[in-house]
C-alpha cells in the first residue's frame, strides 16, 4: 500500500527537483520547508509569520510549516530538534554560540553559498558566522545595546546623559535620593546580567582584556575581574537596582521602566516597540551609550546577531537555501528590520537604515564610536557551557554581591575544566 | 475528637462548623480563586497596579477568546486529546488482560511478573528517559503522539495491572469455576463472565488513567516539540511566553487548560474516587 | 486417565498455561520495551560517555566519580532529602482534614469534592498558579503580608525559601490526595470499636490515636506509598516555578538529570543516566519495602 502511494511522489518530487534546478533562481520550489523559529515576542513572531507568507507566495509548490518556539525554551530544545527530525530552517545566535552545534556536526556548512556571492552585502558580518574558516548560517538582524533612560524624568531631576562612571553614579545617586531605583532589570533568564557585565568588564579592563576571559586566556580570580566587579558593586551596594529582579524576565521587568519606578535600562534595542507599545511616547524615552570609566580607553561595544540556519539533517535543502537568500536579500533586511518590525539593524550594507531615533543613534554609535571593538554578547561569546555557569554567578552577585569569591573560585573551577 | 458526630454536639458548636466549612474551602482554594479572579481582568488593571480590587471591567469572554482564537491553544487541547484517548484505551484492554491472566491462574512466576509490573510502575521517569528517547527517535516516533502514547501505554500498563488484577481477585472464583465444569473456552470464560464484571473497574481506571496522562508534562517535553504533537501541559509554556507578562491572559490560558480533567472528575467522581482509593480499606 | 487413551490435543492438555500466557503477551511485551529493559540499559549507558549521537566512550566508573565532587549534586540531593520529608506532612495535614470534613451536614459532598479537586489538577498548572501567588510585591501571599503590616518576601527569588516555597505548592495537591484515602477509610471504621473505646474512656488524641488510627493503616500505608513516589518525582513543579533557580538552589535529582542529559551545550547521557541511577537507587529501597509488605498481605490473603 505504501509503496505504491510513495513511488509516483518520488517520481513527481524528482521531476520538480530537476525543473526547480534548471530555473536556477529557486522558483518552482516544491515539497515540505519547515521551520522552527524562536522569534516569539509578540513583534518578532509578527515577522517571522509574515515572512513565510511572502516566501510562501513566491514559491507556491512549497509547503511551508513555521513552529514558533519560546525564546527561552528553545536554548534547550534546540539540540534535542537539531539530533531528532531535524527541520529545514532554524534560528540561532552567531559566534561561539554556534560551536556546540558545529563541533557535534548538526548545523550545515553553508560556505559554497557564501563564496558564490549568495549573500551579496554581507561580507562585514561573515565573520561572526565563521567556525573553523568554515561558514555555518546566515545572519538576519542585529542591535545595539546601551542604556535606555526616562528622559522626562531625568529632566524633572535635571540630570543629562552622562559620558563617565563617576557622572552616571552622580546622577544614580540623585534618582535613589528621589525613591526611585536607577536601573530595572529581570534576570531569571541569566542573559540579562551578562549585559552588565560585559560592559562593566570592557569599560573596565577593555575589549581586547574582556575577549581574552572569553577565551578562557585570564582566570576568573585574576584582579582585573575583581575590579569590573567592584565597580559593579558600587551600584548594587547604593540600591541602584529593582529589588526582586531575580524573580522576573526581562519583559516582567518593563512596568518599572513604565511607571517609572525605574528610570534607565540596559538592554538591546528590540526593547523600544516594547516601550512604545506601553505608551511611553518618543519624548520620555531617550538612549545613551555606556558611559566610560576609564578615560581615554577605547569603547567597546555588545551588538548581538541573531541567525538561521539549515540543520544538517534538512531534508528540503534547495528551499531551505533559497529561504536564506530571500531573508537576507536588501530589500527584506530593510522591512524586518525597520521600526515597524524588529526595530534592529539590517544586516545588508545595501539594506537602507530606518529612519528612527534610536535605529540611527544605533547604527551611528556602532559604526564610530565602537572603536574598542564589537563583542557579540556574553552567552555568544563565551564557549555555551561556560557562558551558562558564568550568568549564574553573574545572578548571584548581583544578589548576594558578599558571594564574590565563592563564585569567582567556581567559575575558575569551571574555566579549567572547559578549556582544557 | 473524630467520632463524635457534629448532630450530638451542642448548638455552638454547630453553628461554629458551619460557619469554619465554608472558610476553610475559600482558604484552601484561595491561590486558585487568585488565578481566575485575574483571568477575567483587563490588562490595564495590571498595568495600574490593581491587582486585588475590584475588575475595572468584566473582561471574561474577552480574555477566554483571544486563548481560543488567537494562540495555539485549541491545537494544543485537541493534540492532548489525541493522546489521552487511545492512551486509556489501550492500557486499559491490555491491563484486563494481564488482570486476568495474574488474578485467575496460578502458574510459576505469577507472583513475579505481578511484582514486576508494580515495581515498574514505581520506578522514577528518568532512568527511563534516556533509552525511551531514543527507542522512539530510532523508530521515527519522536515528535509524533504515536511515540508518545506507545510509551503511556506500557507505562500506565504497570499500575494499571495492579488495580485490575487486585480487582479480579476479590471476583467470586466459584463463577469461574462453574463455566469450566460447563465446558466454556478460557477466552470466553474472560469475554462473556469476568469482562462484564469488570465494568466498574474499567471506568474507575479509564478515568484515573485520562487524569494522569492528561496531566503529564515530563514526557511530553522529553518526546515531543512544537505545537504538531504538543499536549496542552507542554503548550502552556509557550502560550505563556506568547503572553509574557500578561496575567490576565496566562491566567484564563491555565485554565483552560486545566479544565478537562477537572470536568471529567466532577462528572465521574464516584468512579474516580473509587479506583484511587482502592486498597485504601481492607 | 493414561496418555493412551487421552485423545485432546497438546493446546487442550495445556491450556490453564498457554492462556494466560497469552493473554499476559501484549502487556508483557509492551512492559519490557519501554520499562523493563530500559532500566538496565541505563545503568549501561551510565558507564559510557555518550552525546547522544556519537560512538559512546566506555569509562567505567568516571561519571559516579565527577557526581561526588559535582556541587550542583549535593544540592540536589539535599532537596531530595527535603523533599520526602516535608512531602510526608501531607500525610497528617490530609488525616486532618478528613477528620474535619467527616460529618453529615447539608452540602458535604459538594465540600469534600472541592477540597479533592486541586488533586486533579496538572502540576503545570498548580506550579503556575502558585508563582503567580508568590510574585513579589503584587503576588496574593505579599497582598496579604502587607496588609497585615508585615514585610513582603520573595519566596521565589530567595535560594534559602525557593525550595520550601515550592513543595507547599506539592502539598496542596497532596494532600488533598491523603485526604480522599482517609475519608475512605473512615468510612469503614467498625462503630462498635469506636463505642467500645468510648466506654473504656477513651476520647480525642487517645481515641485517635488508640482506635482510629490503627483501623486507618491500609489507608495511611497507600498514602505513605503515593508520598514517596510523588516526593521523588517532582519534577514539573521545580521546571515551572523556578526551573532550577535562583543559582541552581532548587535543583532535585529528578530535574538536574533532565539538565544534563538534554543541555544546550551538549547532551551528556551517560553522566545523566548515572544520576538517574542514583535516584533510581534511592526509590529501590522504598519499592522494596512496598514489594515486601505487599508479599506479606499475599502470602496472609492465602492461608
Amino acid at each position: 500500500m505504501r509503496s505504491i502511494i510513495k513511488t509516483p511522489l518520488a517520481v513527481l518530487a524528482a521531476t520538480t527537483m530537476l525543473s526547480g534546478m534548471a530555473m536556477a533562481d529557486g522558483h518552482g520550489l516544491t515539497g515540505d520547508l519547515r521551520i522552527f523559529s524562536d522569534m516569539s515576542n509578540p513583534a518578532p513572531r509578527a515577522i517571522m509569520e509574515g515572512l513565510v507568507e511572502e516566501f510562501g507566495e513566491l514559491h507556491p509548490g512549497l509547503e511551508i510549516e513555521l513552529t514558533v518556539v519560546d525564546r527561552e525554551a528553545w536554548k534547550t530544545q534546540i539540540r534535542n530538534a537539531l539530533t531528532a527530525n531535524p527541520p529545514d530552517v532554524v534560528n540561532w545566535y552567531a559566534a561561539n554560540r554556534m560551536g556546540p552545534y558545529v563541533d557535534a556536526g548538526l548545523f550545515m556548512d553553508i560556505t559554497d553559498m557564501w563564496d558564490a556571492g549568495d549573500f551579496a552585502g554581507l561580507e562585514s558580518v561573515r565573520g561572526a558566522m565563521t567556525i573553523d574558516d568554515r561558514q555555518w548560517g546566515v545572519p538576519y538582524t542585529y542591535y545595539q545595546w546601551g542604556i535606555y533612560y526616562r528622559e522626562d524624568i531625568f529632566n524633572e531631576l535635571g540630570l543629562s546623559e552622562p559620558t563617565t562612571f563617576e557622572e552616571e553614579i552622580a546622577n544614580c545617586q540623585v534618582i535613589v535620593d528621589s525613591g526611585r531605583s536607577c536601573y530595572t532589570i529581570g534576570s531569571r533568564y541569566l542573559w540579562t546580567a551578562g549585559g552588565w557585565f560585559d560592559y562593566l568588564n570592557m569599560r573596565t579592563n577593555g575589549f581586547d582584556f574582556h575577549m581574552e576571559l572569553a577565551r578562557g586566556e585570564v582566570a576568573w580570580t585574576d584582579e582585573r575581574v575583581r575590579e569590573t566587579f567592584a565597580n559593579w558593586r558600587r551600584l548594587i551596594d547604593m540600591g541602584a537596582f529593582i529589588d526582586d529582579h531575580q524573580t522576573y524576565s526581562w519583559q516582567e521587568a518593563l512596568p518599572f521602566f513604565v511607571n517609572g519606578e525605574a528610570t534607565a535600562y540596559l538592554m538591546g534595542n528590540f526593547v523600544v516597540p516594547h516601550l512604545r507599545e506601553a505608551g511611553l511616547s518618543d519624548d520620555q524615552i531617550d538612549f545613551y551609550q555606556f558611559p566610560a570609566i576609564v578615560e581615554g580607553m577605547p569603547m567597546g561595544e555588545d551588538a548581538p546577531t541573531d541567525t538561521f540556519h539549515i540543520p544538517s539533517g534538512a531534508q528540503n535543502v534547495a528551499a531551505a537555501q533559497e529561504f536564506l537568500r530571500f531573508v537576507t536579500s536588501a530589500d527584506v533586511q530593510a522591512r524586518i528590520n525597520g521600526p515597524d518590525g524588529l526595530g534592529q539593524l539590517p544586516v545588508n550594507a545595501n539594506a537602507e537604515v530606518a529612519d528612527d531615533e534610536f535605529i540611527q543613534q544605533g547604527f551611528e554609535m556602532l559604526s564610530q564610536n565602537a572603536t574598542g571593538g564589537i563583542a557579540q554578547f556574553f552567552d555568544r561569546d563565551w564557549p555555551a557551557e561556560m557562558a551558562s555557569i558564568g550568568m549564574e554567578g553573574l545572578q548571584e552577585f548581583m544578589v548576594f554581591p558578599d558571594n564574590l569569591d565563592d563564585i569567582l573560585e567556581r567559575l575558575e573551577d569551571a574555566r579549567q575544566r572547559i578549556y582544557e | 475528637m473524630f467520632p463524635t458526630p457534629i448532630q450530638k454536639r451542642s448548638r455552638a458548636t454547630q453553628i461554629t462548623y458551619q460557619t469554619l466549612l465554608p472558610l476553610a474551602l475559600i482558604m484552601w482554594l484561595l491561590p486558585l480563586l487568585a488565578v481566575m479572579l485575574f483571568s477575567i481582568r483587563p490588562l490595564s488593571d495590571f498595568t495600574n497596579g490593581n491587582y486585588w480590587g475590584i475588575p475595572s471591567s468584566f473582561d471574561l469572554f474577552a480574555n477566554y477568546g483571544r486563548v481560543f482564537f488567537e494562540s495555539d491553544m485549541p491545537r494544543y487541547l485537541l493534540n492532548s486529546v489525541f493522546i489521552t484517548v487511545p492512551t486509556v484505551i489501550g492500557a486499559v484492554a491490555l491491563s484486563c488482560m494481564t488482570g486476568f491472566a495474574l488474578g485467575i491462574y496460578r502458574f510459576r512466576g505469577n507472583l513475579l511478573i505481578f511484582f514486576m509490573f508494580i515495581a515498574g510502575n514505581f520506578v522514577p521517569f528518568q532512568i527511563l528517559m534516556v533509552p525511551v528517547r531514543d527507542l522512539t527517535v530510532s523508530t521515527g516516533l519522536y515528535d509524533t503522539k504515536t511515540g508518545l502514547v506507545l510509551f503511556h501505554i506500557a507505562f500506565q500498563t504497570g499500575f494499571c495491572t495492579l488495580f485490575m488484577r487486585n480487582f479480579i481477585r476479590a471476583l467470586p472464583y466459584e463463577l469461574i469455576e462453574a463455566a469450566r465444569v460447563e465446558g466454556v473456552a478460557e477466552w470466553r470464560i474472560f469475554w462473556y463472565v469476568v469482562l462484564p464484571l469488570m465494568r466498574p473497574a474499567i471506568a474507575a481506571l479509564s478515568v484515573l488513567v485520562f487524569t494522569f496522562i492528561w496531566n503529564d508534562y515530563f514526557w511530553a517535553i522529553v518526546l515531543t516539540q512544537g505545537p504538531g504533537a504538543q499536549p496542552v501541559t507542554a503548550g502552556i509554556t509557550s502560550f505563556n511566553s506568547q503572553f509574557v507578562a500578561q496575567y490576565h491572559l496566562m491566567s484564563a490560558g491555565s485554565i483552560v487548560a486545566a479544565i478537562p480533567p477537572v470536568a471529567m472528575f466532577f462528572a465521574m467522581q464516584r468512579h474516580f474516587i473509587a479506583g484511587l482509593t482502592l486498597g485504601a480499606v481492607k | 486417565m493414561t496418555p493412551a487413551t487421552d485423545t485432546r490435543s497438546w493446546l487442550q492438555k495445556n491450556r490453564m498455561t498457554v492462556t494466560p500466557l497469552l493473554f499476559l503477551l501484549p502487556g508483557l511485551l509492551f512492559f519490557v520495551v519501554y520499562v523493563i529493559s530500559p532500566i538496565f540499559q541505563s545503568f549501561n549507558i551510565s558507564l559510557y560517555d555518550w552525546d547522544g549521537l556519537g560512538e559512546a566512550t566506555y569509562i567505567g566508573l568516571d561519571n559516579y566519580r565527577e557526581l561526588v565532587d559535582d556541587r550542583a549534586f549535593e544540592t540536589s540531593l539535599w532537596n531530595n532529602l527535603k523533599w520526602l520529608a516535608l512531602y510526608l506532612l501531607a500525610i497528617p495535614a490530609g488525616l486532618f482534614i478528613a477528620l474535619f470534613l467527616n460529618q453529615t451536614v447539608t452540602g458535604i459532598r459538594l465540600y469534600k469534592s472541592l477540597f479533592f479537586f486541586p488533586f486533579v489538577l496538572s502540576q503545570v498548572v498548580v506550579g503556575l498558579v502558585f508563582s503567580w501567588f508568590y510574585l513579589p510585591r503584587v503576588g496574593l501571599l505579599n497582598a496579604v503580608l502587607t496588609f497585615f503590616g508585615l514585610d513582603s518576601i520573595n519566596v521565589l527569588g530567595d535560594p534559602d525559601l525557593a525550595t520550601y516555597g515550592i513543595i507547599a505548592a506539592g502539598l496542596w495537591p497532596q494532600t488533598a490526595y491523603c485526604m480522599i484515602l482517609y475519608l475512605t477509610g473512615l468510612n469503614a471504621v467498625d462503630p462498635e470499636q469506636i463505642e467500645a473505646g468510648r466506654l473504656d474512656g477513651a476520647k480525642g488524641w487517645k481515641m485517635l490515636w488508640h482506635v482510629v488510627l490503627p483501623q486507618l493503616k491500609p489507608a495511611t500505608f497507600i498514602a505513605f506509598v503515593v508520598t514517596i513516589i510523588g516526593a521523588l518525582r517532582s519534577f514539573d513543579l521545580i521546571s515551572i516555578m523556578t526551573n532550577g533557580g535562583p543559582f541552581g538552589s532548587t535543583r532535585v535529582l529528578s530535574f538536574m538529570m533532565f539538565e544534563q542529559a538534554l543541555s544546550e551545550y551538549g547532551f551528556r547521557m551517560g553522566y545523566g543516566s548515572a544520576i538517574a541511577v542514583v535516584l533510581f537507587l534511592i526509590m529501590l529501597v522504598f519499592i522494596g519495602y512496598f514489594l515486601w509488605q505487599m508479599w506479606r498481605d499475599e502470602r496472609a490473603a492465602r492461608h
